[in-house]
């Protein structure tokens, strides 16, 4: 069993709901997300229009988190999720580094790396990721990427050609893919970030960890 | 090429969370520092002790402390900078070899007991077993040295990290940081012959280094788009433009000029300044590099 995740752009409407639902079951402290909802409007007014792209753990095939991490607090399950054990990290900071699409931070609470886990302790029990269930208009397609008959298997086939994952001349392989995403939504160096200015704040950065 | 594609898709980010900032910060400027100067003095002891063996003979325990302070404090700030530094121990228990980290502790920890070692040697006097001593510890160092550059290599994306030129950048590094070191260390024991072949050691680094980070400046952003948007933080207008053109000359041209100027007027003060500008720049030089890829957001 290989679990893999599978967004459909067309389908997101940037409610935030499984940013939200992650937040709850995971106790994510503020400040941190294991799963966030980025917004990138494009064109110029009055021809504009906007995206919504759900950025989380890639869980690799090949990560970069996994080969650098020097205690293997960060490692594979059975079923592909890259998991992390946070008794045994140290808080190098060597994956936060070392991951390509910034999807781990450092807990601020027990200072030790963090990432969304595919909600592995829900999988373990046979539920679904909440960010999954959240999902108003199903847009987050999780399921075994081994399996033929599985939704995710089954919407990579008939996306063909559409199906698209983030950097992927990184060589990581990524576990999570996206159909109708393009160059602006995959690519963080595609779009302009504005230093202090977003829709409701004017913080572009935080410290890591909360120190240092 | 970044400014390209922004004006190709003319997108820009209107709603997302706050980006980590600074991940590694400057205790890790102060590790690679440190620890070149360290792993650079047991180059040049080894190098001065079989070019000028009566001479050098007198620098065994002072170089050897110096180096021993220097890996301390590369030590330090490495534990420094753990977000939990109490479980460092998990490296040597839990150890996962394919992490440049994991092998890199185990080396430094190594070399630390060789310098230690060494130290109870030269006070000893026991030359003999001290030389046979270096011969190991000399080959360790160059590992030693060179574990940053895998380690930062390994950080996928930041791709201005290129493993062939970090390597070569961390070498001479510490042939820089060591010569100067030593000519500053060997005041009266060392004779001017001796001084001049570390001040040739300390222009060629330097000159090599000069021409590595010029290559990557003009050529390095036509490879990749990362690397167009991470030079672009110390171009122009960028945040680490000044910083960067500023250890540049304080760390490579001027002591270059300060080398030459040297022989030409056999005159020692003007060897330790280029020296003092060399140590002082070489901090200046590795904060701006790893400062920078860091800047650039992943996601």
């Amino acid at each position: 069993m290989q679990l893999g995740f599978l967004v459909d752009l067309h389908l997101c409407m940037g409610c935030k709901g499984c940013e939200i639902a992650c937040k709850v079951e995971n106790e994510v402290p503020l400040s941190t997300w294991r799963l966030r909802v980025k917004y990138v409007d494009v064109g110029t007014f009055p021809e504009t229009r906007r995206t919504f792209t759900p950025l989380r753990c890639n869980h690799c095939e090949n990560a970069p988190c996994v080969r650098i991490c020097p205690v293997s607090a960060l490692h594979y399950l059975e079923n592909g999720i890259v998991n992390i054990d946070k008794e045994r990290c140290i808080g190098c900071a060597g994956c936060v580094m070392a991951c390509p699409y910034g999807a781990i931070y450092i807990d601020p609470q027990t200072q030790t790396a963090d990432k969304c886990t595919y909600c592995a302790h829900r999988v373990a029990s046979s539920m679904m990721p909440a960010c999954v269930v959240a999902c108003p208009v199903q847009a987050n397609i999780f399921g075994d990427l081994e399996d033929p008959t599985s939704n995710i298997s089954k919407y990579i086939q008939k996306s063909q050609g559409g199906v698209q994952v983030r950097k992927p001349e990184k060589g990581t392989n990524p576990h999570h893919f996206y159909v109708g995403g393009g160059n602006v939504t995959l690519n963080p160096l595609a779009s302009e970030r504005v230093d202090g200015h977003s829709l409701f704040n004017k913080i572009t950065t935080l410290p890591v960890g909360g120190h240092h | 090429m970044a400014h390209e594609i922004l004006a190709a898709t003319n997108a820009v980010v209107t709603l997302d969370v706050a980006l980590p900032g600074i991940v590694w910060p400057w205790l890790v400027t102060v590790n690679m520092w440190a620890k070149s100067i360290g792993t650079g003095i047991v180059f040049m002891l080894f190098m001065l002790l079989r070019m000028y063996p009566e001479q050098a003979g007198k620098l065994r325990f002072p170089a050897t402390v110096a180096a021993f302070i220097s890996i301390n404090i590369f030590l330090l700030f490495t534990l420094a900078d753990l977000h939990q530094p109490f479980r460092m121990w998990h490296i040597f228990v839990y150890s996962h070899w394919t992490s440049a980290i994991a092998i890199g502790s185990v080396m430094a920890s190594a070399f630390l007991g060789l310098l230690t070692l060494l130290g109870y040697l030269a006070f000893k006097n026991d030359n003999e077993k001290f030389d046979k001593v270096l011969l190991w510890t000399a080959i360790l160092a160059i590992p030693v040295t060179l574990y940053t550059a895998s380690l930062m290599a390994q950080c996928t994306a930041r791709e201005l990290w290129q493993m062939p030129a970090e390597s070569a950048q961390m070498i001479f590094a510490a042939l820089l940081a060591g010569s100067a070191f030593m000519i500053l260390l060997g005041g009266n024991k060392l004779n001017n012959e001796a001084k001049n072949t570390l001040g040739v050691v300390l222009g060629l680094s330097a000159l090599m280094a000069f021409i590595i980070y010029m290559s990557e400046y003009i050529f390095g952003p036509m490879k990749a788009e990362e690397i167009a948007a991470t030079i672009g933080y110390i171009k122009n207008n960028g945040p680490y433009a000044v910083m960067f053109w500023v250890g540049q000359w304080m760390t490579y041209i001027l002591p270059m000029l300060l080398i030459v100027l040297s022989r030409v007027g056999k005159s020692e003060a003007i060897l330790k300044l280029a020296a003092i500008l060399a140590l002082v720049g070489l901090a200046i030089v590795k904060h701006v590099w790893l400062m920078i890829p860091q800047l650039l957001p992943m996601s």
